[in-house]
């Protein structure tokens, strides 16, 4: 056929030119798309706003950092960002590696649902995941009022809000699903039979962990440790609701100075360092992956895994299942619950206890039902449907911009041996994560400020800023996968004569379908719950969920406040219907090889 | 064929110029608490033959900040929502062009912070301490009626209040209890409120809806706003006469805030957008602000509606404090007062 006359007539040359003349130019092709939308919509928006706000800086331009530098309370919150960040990764990691080990290796019934389950944590905002939290665990929460009842109490044992645990946990609560789903998603498709050869040489269970199983898995582990460190290294919302006054981050202290102080020169350093960290970090993590990985024949997920038949497993995985779903699935249920439900406040007992402790009086719908009333013949007032819409319009094309620019990238980045400029152009990736949104939301103000690109109240920025976060997540899904895909076969393809193209569809594409559906339930997420960069450009007449959520949390009356619950209830539905909907994709279209 | 496609770009070209040639396009931006009538903003398009955009920014200070970047090449034509707090700041940076509407005649000198009338007012709402009525009448407890008050030992854990570092009513609270006990006392006071067992959280949220007593906390004083408990009879899940809240509004417990609208320096609109500072002073907006937006109107001649003549305590003696001194000192008063209480 065609392709073997093809394979003939190439053949010679192609040994002659050796393997890597052509791809060079490939990759500064496919590298050009990612490189202009990094250079137009992040580094010429953060550019613009230091130069303008080093301008602002009283003396030289060294003034601000010397200022930086002197005060004790910014070296304060450097060491307790760092610090905050390491606990919250190494305590995620522990949390979430069993839960990937289980999700990977065993089939059980609700596994479909744990996932998605998990995946919802991510998508709600921060005073929504304040209210969940504070319905478990708060001085009157679930958990609280049964211990105060039992024990015969006088005041709640547990203090949660304000506290480092509070921050702990809901970066736990947060970004297990990263890990879940970026090791899992890895581990599913690793051979089981490299850790079976071990066990019949003679090596018992905990040294296949070691030796082989670990090992082959720290790039997967690496891509979600650096996610995680660099997400709560950057934490806003969490820190700010939930941690209370006692702690600041870089990024609530760029955003203090910002806002509250209009010091803008000492904004632009605190913003550098948190850059300077970022890529330090990024460039180790490049340095340390590139030794890691190897190349693996990768299995379909269904032969990988098996049934739990023993009772000791039963036993183990229940303890897992039940760790992740007190973490991530209680403070959800209990925020579903008070949607639903109707409080009384019954007559107070004892002078301490003097608060009318709330009572469940049933269940009811008025709060779902006033979400589609416009009381006050409100402008900006949005149907739930309208919110939906809206929010879901933003995620898909999030979903489609992050692929398109993700999946190029990803596959230079994966190279065996990729270029000098792929190598360093590398880490600029991750930067985007690690950069403070309070600066990039105003350099977006002063750089893309005239015409074409007068984008400074234009709609069409949000999901352009919403892909900025989730390129990173879509690169570091797709190249543990496309790393580990055995160069032989690329080379069996194109000594048969296939052009790259061909090779990318008919090699790469099947093998990292899954990994391609993790980065789009990523980017879907992700659009799904941004708040901070929605809020400074989004038309009020089509607010997304989270924005349609803050505006009715924000009001004083028991109804805006039930309201917000419900339309958070309505967030975590759709953002999971999303999800299972994304994993049925895969039957549909590309199918698991 | 090519007729077709002929005809199908004249008929575009027509479109496209029925377009351009429609009403004119007047842009305000706004913080995003903004809120107004949807039969306001068409009577004020279909008197005017223009179309309302609002551009929402974020909250108050970030929006400024955007618009302060933006000058000379402003995002839009009007500007509204700055408050006391950051009028100097708009002010030292020049962002607004001066309009002196004759509508101001009607609104009262006391709000006109700036005399030379680039920054008009639009709206005032109080920041008072909120209690749980509830909580008061089940113990027998007198609820404090002034700032000196909390200080006494049968009010001991009761408060919950915002930081002023990252709260507007953190800081108006702040404000009124310098002007209360002045630059020697103030840290004092604080101090007082710190050994009685003052909670502090970072926003108003997590004050009001977790903290506080009435929505399942355990602090039955909380720092809210003159009309919140107006708003929790308007708004409330099952129907009640009273507000189940009051307010502390003793001399001096209150502080005022009072936002402003501006024209944006280097507007191309100049004539429609002094029609809509008009508007927005004139009685029909005045009146619908407060179910919208929560606070008050300047206008002298708004008529509130019942829910608020029956209910609303306004505080006669709000603290004051002129936006120059907030913006000289708020750097330092929130340095010390966090060294003060939080460390």
């Amino acid at each position: 056929m065609d392709g073997d006359r093809a394979a003939l007539k190439y053949l010679p040359a192609r040994l002659f030119q050796g393997r890597f003349n052509r791809p060079r130019l490939t990759s500064v092709l496919l590298w050009l798309a990612p490189l202009i939308f990094l250079l137009l919509f992040y580094f010429y928006p953060l550019g613009s706003i230091l130069t303008v706000s080093f301008a602002r800086a009283q003396g030289s331009i060294l003034t601000p950092f010397i200022e930086a530098l002197r005060s004790a309370s910014i070296r304060g919150v450097l060491a307790f960002t760092f610090w905050q960040a390491l606990l919250s990764t190494l305590l995620t990691l522990a949390i979430g590696l069993p839960g990937a080990y289980l999700l990977a290796r065993y089939d059980f019934r609700g596994k479909s649902i744990i996932k998605a389950l998990t995946g919802i944590a991510f998508v709600l905002p921060t005073l929504v995941v304040a209210a969940a939290f504070n319905a478990l665990l708060g001085p009157q929460g679930m958990v609280n009022y049964t211990l105060m009842s039992a024990f015969g109490l006088e005041g709640p044992p547990i203090h949660f809000t304000n506290t480092l645990t509070a921050i702990l946990i809901a970066h736990m609560f947060y970004n297990t699903t990263i890990v879940l789903r970026l090791v899992g998603d890895f581990w599913s498709h690793l051979d089981p039979r490299l850790g079976q050869a071990a066990e019949v040489l003679g090596a018992n269970k905990w040294n296949v962990m070691r030796r082989i199983t670990l090992p082959l898995l720290m790039p997967a582990i690496a891509s979600a440790a650096l996610l995680v460190f660099i997400f709560t290294f950057t934490s806003f919302g969490v820190i700010l609701v939930l941690g209370g006054p006692q702690f600041a981050t870089l990024e609530t202290e760029i955003y203090y100075q910002t806002v509250s102080l209009f010091n803008l020169p000492l904004a632009a350093v605190l913003a550098l360092i948190q850059l300077v960290c970022t890529l330090t970090l990024t460039i180790i993590y490049t340095r340390l992956v590139s030794g890691l990985s190897r190349p693996l024949s990768l299995r379909p997920a269904h032969i990988t895994q098996r049934k739990i038949t023993t009772w000791r497993g039963r036993f183990l995985a229940g303890i897992v299942i039940l760790v992740l779903l007190s973490l991530i699935v209680a403070p959800l249920f209990a925020l579903g619950f008070r949607s639903i439900s109707n409080f009384e406040r019954t007559a107070s007992a004892t002078a301490r206890q003097g608060y009318g402790t709330p009572v469940w009086r049933g269940f009811t719908l008025d709060n779902y039902r006033e979400l589609n009333i416009n009381r006050r013949g409100s402008l900006f007032y949005a149907r739930p449907t309208t919110t939906i819409a809206v929010s879901l319009g933003y995620a898909g094309a999030t979903v489609v911009l992050a692929i398109l620019l993700g999946l190029p990238t990803a596959w230079i980045l994966s190279r065996r041996r990729s270029s000098f400029f792929s190598r360093s152009l590398d880490p600029l990736l991750m930067l985007p994560l690690g950069t403070s949104a309070v600066t990039l939301g105003l350099g977006f103000i002063v750089a893309l400020d005239s015409p074409p690109l007068d984008l400074r109240a234009s709609p069409l920025l949000i999901p352009l800023a919403h892909t900025l976060v989730a390129f990173p997540f879509v690169v570091r899904s797709l190249t543990p996968a496309l790393h580990s895909i055995s160069p032989r076969l690329r080379e069996a393809a194109s000594v048969m004569g296939a052009q790259p193209l061909t090779v990318f569809r008919h090699v790469d594409l099947p093998l990292v379908a899954r990994a391609l559906l993790v980065a789009a339930t990523f980017a879907f997420t992700i659009s799904l719950g941004e708040f901070g960069a929605t809020v400074l450009i989004a038309r009020p007449e089509y607010p997304t969920i989270p924005l349609a959520i803050y505006r009715l949390i924000t009001r004083p009356g028991a109804l805006n406040y039930g309201q917000a619950l419900a339309l958070s209830t309505i967030l975590m539905l759709v953002a999971g219907v999303g999800m299972l909907a994304i994993e049925r994709f895969r039957i549909a279209d590309v199918g698991e090889f | 064929m090519n007729k077709k496609i002929i005809l199908l770009l004249v008929s575009l070209g027509m479109i496209l110029t029925a377009c351009a040639s429609g009403p004119q396009t007047l842009k305000v931006m706004t913080h995003d608490s903004f809120a107004m009538s949807e039969e306001l903003k068409t009577a004020f398009e279909e008197r005017n033959d223009v179309t309302l955009e609002i551009i929402a920014s974020g909250d108050t200070g970030s929006a400024l900040n955007k618009a302060i970047l933006s000058k000379g090449n402003p995002i839009a034509d009007v500007f509204y929502g700055v408050d006391n707090t950051f009028l100097n700041r708009a002010l030292e940076e020049g962002i607004f062009e001066v309009y002196d509407s004759p509508v101001l005649d009607v609104i009262p000198d006391d709000f006109e912070l700036d005399p030379q009338k680039r920054a008009l007012p639009v709206d005032f709402g109080d920041v008072c301490l909120n209690y749980d009525r509830r909580y008061f009448d089940d113990l027998g407890l007198q609820p404090p009626l002034n700032l000196a008050d909390l200080l006494k030992p049968e009010y001991e854990g009761l408060l919950v209040v915002t930081n002023p570092a990252t709260s507007s009513p953190g800081l108006a609270f702040l404000l009124a209890t310098i002007r209360q006990f002045g630059e020697d006392g103030y840290l004092v006071y604080w101090q007082g409120l710190k050994e009685n067992d003052l909670l502090v959280v970072n926003d108003w949220e997590t004050a009001y809806y977790s903290e506080f007593s009435r929505s399942g906390g355990s602090r039955p004083i909380v720092l809210s706003y003159a009309s919140s408990p107006v708003f929790e009879v308007i708004y409330t899940d099952a129907p009640i006469d009273e507000p189940p809240t009051g307010i502390v509004y003793g001399d001096g417990a209150c502080f005022r805030q009072v936002e402003f609208v501006g024209i944006l320096d280097g507007t191309k609109q100049r004539g429609l957008a002094e029609k809509w500072v008009d508007f927005m002073l004139s009685t029909a907006f005045q009146e619908d602000i407060p179910l919208q937006m929560f606070v008050f109107p300047v206008n002298q001649n708004a008529q509130l509606d019942p829910a608020f003549t029956r209910h609303l305590v306004v505080p006669e003696m709000p603290a004051f404090v002129s936006p120059e001194d907030i913006a000289h000192n708020r750097e330092r008063w929130i340095q010390e007062w966090t060294e003060t209480v939080l460390r």
